[in-house]
């Protein structure tokens, strides 16, 4: 893409490029600011500003006994959900993009309607009941199978575009020399749809990383809580929140995550050259 | 091929092209074992997602509540949760409200976003890449807690960073325009799905056709509309569909306006929490929830029927 | 995996709920025990959570152990929502499972006890908890928070109460004097007036709208409308449209749509902490709420809008009625109480056991030791007069609120009825009339209730 030809479009296209990125990350930055200052002030209140520093908020957080683990227990349980989903959406949404299975578009438009009702608050009744039969309360694969249930029709979508756009020759060369239908697929197909599996990979784990209302009906241990469930206790018997312990908090929850996907980027590439080059 | 790739000009050339590839079992996979492949996925759908939505619609049809004689001996009420939906007011309402949401910051914002952030990065590395993707994840990962205190503490009237800002000293942002406020609030929090989502279906765009286009003097935008919209029909159409339905579904606006003032943005999710949780009406919000899946159910066939049948063909 | 799954999923559909067993019988020698609340070390309600690990665990399985027996004792802690530990308490006994004592808020006990979630304590356990000594030391006022049809389903924790807290600066700067009881609403709206004339004061803060949500009602509409003589519940009827009812909304009027009140704090999804922290920072003149605010909001020791000079610069009254004896109940003053209370889970295998935990968690000394060092108003008087000494706010309530107090009805209607209470603020503070606002909220109230038969108009 580098040329030594640059054209009128381009001179005007990198002047607006950099004047739009200016813009767009004035805009996402901005909110992010009083999460630079609060967890630094020794009086948080809703105005972003910064009259006295302290780590006391950060010492606090050291001393309580679930906000260090409750991280730890957020990457188990979102490493394990996108796991589970990666691995059995790239099975499924292969099969479904090769093989004819009849009725499969009306299945995965149904499944994925379903999906945005079992999201609601009106169905954590039957979740709730029905981790319950399968003595699945208090347990985090309960957390990681239920998440996963919610977010495979999705993910199966996403992924079927990928392989649905990737040319099948490859694939049929695998097979003249013989290689199995797995094979074929770890070796092959996989590499082929990697931006795609990486997508869904960060797309799973933010999803569980935020998800607070299914931890919080399921697990019972305060040992087993995710970050976000121990994220709402920092407030007062009468709802208040402790604004210090709050964003101090969501600072260091923030951080495996946007180290994660630093790593992916870089280490996997969503984009950069190309996924495939053909 | 696909519907996704559509009828371009130097697509790969190979024995597969045609309609009749997408569904061609190129690896050998037969029917069985494709079943094979399907099934574990199939069958944490069916348990864990299937079996507690088809739960969920049936309880809108009774008056359960958690608690109270309602939780003893729930009563099946059929029909009657519906017709209090509709009769009741602020149903209307509140759709017209939570499609204008999705319209505004899905469709318009996070999606058009997403794309032209993809696009204008497709091909940067480096230090700017990296901070614009960490900031516009950050915005995403957030717990909801959180994030309602970001944007409060930016929309704030008296001390707000906005107001510091514009120099609007006492300007109520989530008062006098709400609407605006939680669209705008969720093109932040959701534009890094679209933007990852198309950045990842540009990488599967060949580059040997953006050369093409763009030796022969095509400006960015041509080289967009002709070259590479049509080869990513099918990721824009998930995309679409995709952020609709979370954003139809989204209850984030409550923590920052709770559905005020004046019910001027409760969104139907709003609806249903106020209904299920903080009215106890369990049977109720299940039946709004079983209409909003109606109406999500219309949205899917909308946009099918707007961007083509996908995926079975390029008919 | 897949099998396993399948399989349960049979078993799912075949089988109903299966209780926990029957008890296990008061002689048991090997006794397991779990206590929840919304209370967690580090978080909300840490206090609590800490004595319950570090003081009630270990010294009631001493106890136990003196007697032979082998407790053991689990704490299952929360840290959320009200609403949200009610609805994760509601699905652990729908399921018939869940702790074996367990804190709510007095408010839930009908709505759990309708459900068939807790039973009487004349049944579960019986006897025992109808002897025991510890009721002789309950406040009248925190005995009538655990009732419900006339029994006792749960032994009390603590009560608050209602009171009016004003700024005295801001009072003395107005020429009001810093000594301060109205004894009328005309007297608070006349404070209201001098106030205004302060630059940048908000002279009264009266919680409404749905945005406050349960704090508009308790602290704002009902102890208002006890002011002009009215119940929100009794005999069966829920009060409408009543003269009361427009009275109590012509008040909000009065205040919102004279200038005295600020709308907006009302209609904020974050106003109340907003309105706190004004009040803090001294941009408030009046506002009501319960001793929480002095204990954990105003506290210069840990509160989330600390006040250095709380004890001298904040002063608190009685709320009056409309006018001298047109209270509730022919009273000069008015106030809401609510509170905390621990109730026994009718599937517990340890029904005697449990209740010895209870009465072992709210014997005296334990009390005393969960406040220590941060006094609130308990059940017990006998603590009460011990540990409140310090704190003449807390003293106040106790002594002068309780005895005036009333109580929201408990039952599985009242969240509606609140919420229709707030909407008819809402729409006061919006520029609506009272009348209007009156009128609409019948019209919901009689949906709610099951038609006009219902309800006193």
């Amino acid at each position: 893409m580098t040329s030594s030809v640059i054209s009128p479009w381009e001179v005007t296209g990198r002047i607006g490029r950099y004047a739009f990125l200016s813009v767009v990350l004035a805009f996402f930055a901005l909110p992010v600011l009083w999460l630079a200052f609060a967890p630094f002030n020794a009086h948080p209140t809703m105005a972003t500003s910064f009259p006295e520093f302290t780590v006391e908020n950060f010492r606090s957080l050291m001393d309580n006994p679930n906000a260090l683990s409750s991280i730890g227990n957020s990457i188990v349980l979102a490493g394990g959900t996108a796991l589970l989903v990666v691995v059995l959406a790239a099975l499924a949404s292969y099969a479904l993009s090769r093989a004819s299975i009849p009725g499969r578009d009306a299945l995965l438009y149904t499944l994925l309607l379903l999906s945005s009702i079992v999201t609601g608050t009106a169905a954590m009744v039957p979740i709730f009941l029905l981790a319950f039969q399968l003595d699945l309360i208090d347990s985090q694969l309960g957390v990681i199978l239920v998440l996963t249930g919610g977010l495979l029709p999705a993910a199966i979508f996403i992924l079927k575009d990928f392989v649905d756009t990737t040319p099948r020759s490859y694939e049929e060369s695998a097979r003249v020399f013989g290689a199995s239908p797995l094979q074929i697929i770890r070796h092959v197909v996989v590499p082929l749809i990697r931006p795609g599996l990486a997508a869904v990979t960060v797309w799973a784990v933010a999803n569980v990383w935020g998800n607070f209302l299914i931890p919080f009906l399921l697990l019972r241990s305060p040992d087993k809580a995710p970050a976000s469930v121990v994220m709402y206790t920092f407030y007062t018997e009468g709802g208040q929140p402790d604004l210090g312990l709050i964003s101090a908090f969501s600072l260091l929850y923030s951080i495996p995550v946007v180290g994660m996907f630093l790593f992916v980027s870089t280490r996997y590439g969503f984009r950069f050259h190309g996924g495939i080059k053909r | 091929m696909t519907a996704g790739a559509g009828p371009t000009m130097t697509r790969v050339r190979g024995r597969n092209t045609g309609a009749v590839a997408a569904d061609q079992d190129a690896a050998g996979l037969g029917r069985w074992r494709a079943g094979l492949f399907v099934l574990p996925a199939l069958v944490l759908i069916g348990v864990f997602l299937v079996l507690p939505a088809l739960w969920t619609i049936y309880l809108g049809a009774t008056d359960f509540q958690l608690t109270g004689t309602a939780a003893a001996q729930p009563r099946i009420v059929g029909m009657d949760n519906l017709l209090s939906v509709f009769s009741g007011g602020g149903f209307a309402g509140s759709l017209l409200l939570t499609l204008e949401y999705v319209v505004g910051s899905a469709v318009v914002g996070q999606a058009g976003l997403g794309l032209a952030l993809a696009w204008v990065m497709r091909d940067r590395r480096g230090v700017l890449r990296r901070v614009v993707d960490a900031v516009v994840l950050l915005a995403w990962i957030l717990p909801n807690s959180v994030v309602a205190f970001l944007w409060i503490a930016l929309l704030d009237r008296d001390s707000g960073t906005l107001n510091a800002l514009l120099g609007t000293p006492g300007f109520g942002w989530l008062l006098r325009y709400p609407m605006l406020s939680i669209i705008v609030f969720n093109i932040w929090r959701g534009t890094a799905f679209s933007q990852m989502l198309y950045s990842a279906a540009l990488a599967n765009v060949p580059r040997s056709q953006l050369e093409t286009a763009r030796l022969t003097g095509a400006t960015p935008w041509r080289q967009l509309w002709d070259v590479v919209l049509p080869q990513i029909r099918g990721h824009v159409l998930t995309n679409l569909l995709l952020v609709s339905l979370w954003t139809f579904n989204d209850f984030t606006p409550f923590l920052l306006t709770a559905g005020g003032p004046d019910h001027r943005s409760e969104t139907l999710p709003v609806f249903v929490y106020v209904t299920a949780l903080t009215g106890g009406q369990l049977g109720l919000g299940a039946a709004i929830s079983f209409v909003m899946l109606l109406v999500n159910l219309v949205i899917a066939f909308g946009y099918l029927r707007l961007l083509g049948r996908r995926k079975d063909g390029a008919a | 995996m897949r099998t396993a799954t399948a399989m349960a999923l049979t078993a799912f559909v075949g089988a109903s709920l299966v209780g926990c067993g029957g008890p296990a019988g008061k002689d048991a020698k090997n006794v397991t025990l779990t206590i929840a609340a919304n209370a967690i070390t580090g978080g909300k309600n840490a206090a609590e959570a800490n004595w319950l690990t570090d003081y009630v665990i270990p010294r009631f399985v001493a106890a136990e152990k003196a007697k032979g027996v082998t407790a053991k004792v689990v704490f299952q802690p929360s840290g959320v929502d009200d609403e949200q530990y009610k609805t994760k308490l509601s699905l652990d006994l729908k399921a018939r499972s869940g702790a074996d004592v367990i804190d709510i808020d007095s408010i839930w006990i009908g709505e759990f006890a309708q459900a068939g979630y807790v039973k009487p304590l004349s049944e579960l356990p019986g006897k025992a908890a109808e002897d025991w000594d510890g009721w002789k030391q309950m406040s009248s006022a925190a005995q009538d928070l655990v009732r419900f049809d006339d029994k006792r389903y749960a032994v009390p924790i603590g009560i608050d109460g209602r009171v009016l807290y004003y700024n005295k600066a801001l009072f003395a700067k107005a020429g009001l004097g810093t000594d301060w009881q109205p004894k009328s609403w005309q007297e608070i709206l006349d404070a209201g007036r001098k106030l205004k004339t302060l630059p940048g004061v908000t002279p009264i803060q009266l919680d409404a709208g749905t945005a406050m949500g349960e704090a508009t009602t308790t602290q704002g509409v009902l102890p208002i409308l006890a002011g002009a003589g009215a119940p929100l519940y009794a005999g069966g009827k829920w009060t409408g449209a009543t003269a009361g009812m427009k009275d109590t909304l012509g008040l909000y009027r009065d205040i919102y749509q004279g200038g005295l009140g600020e709308p907006a704090l009302q209609q904020e999804a974050k106003g109340r902490d907003k309105s706190f922290q004004e009040f803090a920072d001294g941009k408030i003149g009046i506002l009501g709420e319960s001793d929480y605010f002095w204990r954990s909001v105003i506290n210069p020791k840990g509160g989330t809008a600390p006040m250095a000079d709380r004890d001298t610069a904040v002063g608190y009254a009685l709320i009056p009625a409309q006018a001298p004896g047109k209270g509730l109940r022919g009273s000069d003053f008015v106030s809401y109480s609510g509170g905390s209370v621990r109730i026994i889970n009718r599937n517990t295998k340890y029904p005697d056991q449990a209740f010895d935990l209870l009465a072992f968690m709210n014997s005296a000394d334990a009390v005393k030791a969960g406040v220590d060092g941060a006094p609130k108003i308990t059940a017990r008087t006998d603590v009460n007069d011990e540990v409140l000494g310090g704190d003449p706010m807390l003293k106040f309530v106790a002594d002068r609120v309780l005895a005036v107090t009333s109580f929201r009805p408990p039952l599985a209607v009242y969240p509606r009825v609140s919420l229709a209470l707030q909407e008819a603020t809402a729409a006061v503070v919006a520029g609506r009339s009272p009348d209007d606002a009156a009128t609409a909220y019948q019209a919901t109230l009689a949906e709610i209730v099951g038609g006009a038969a219902n309800i006193a108009s």
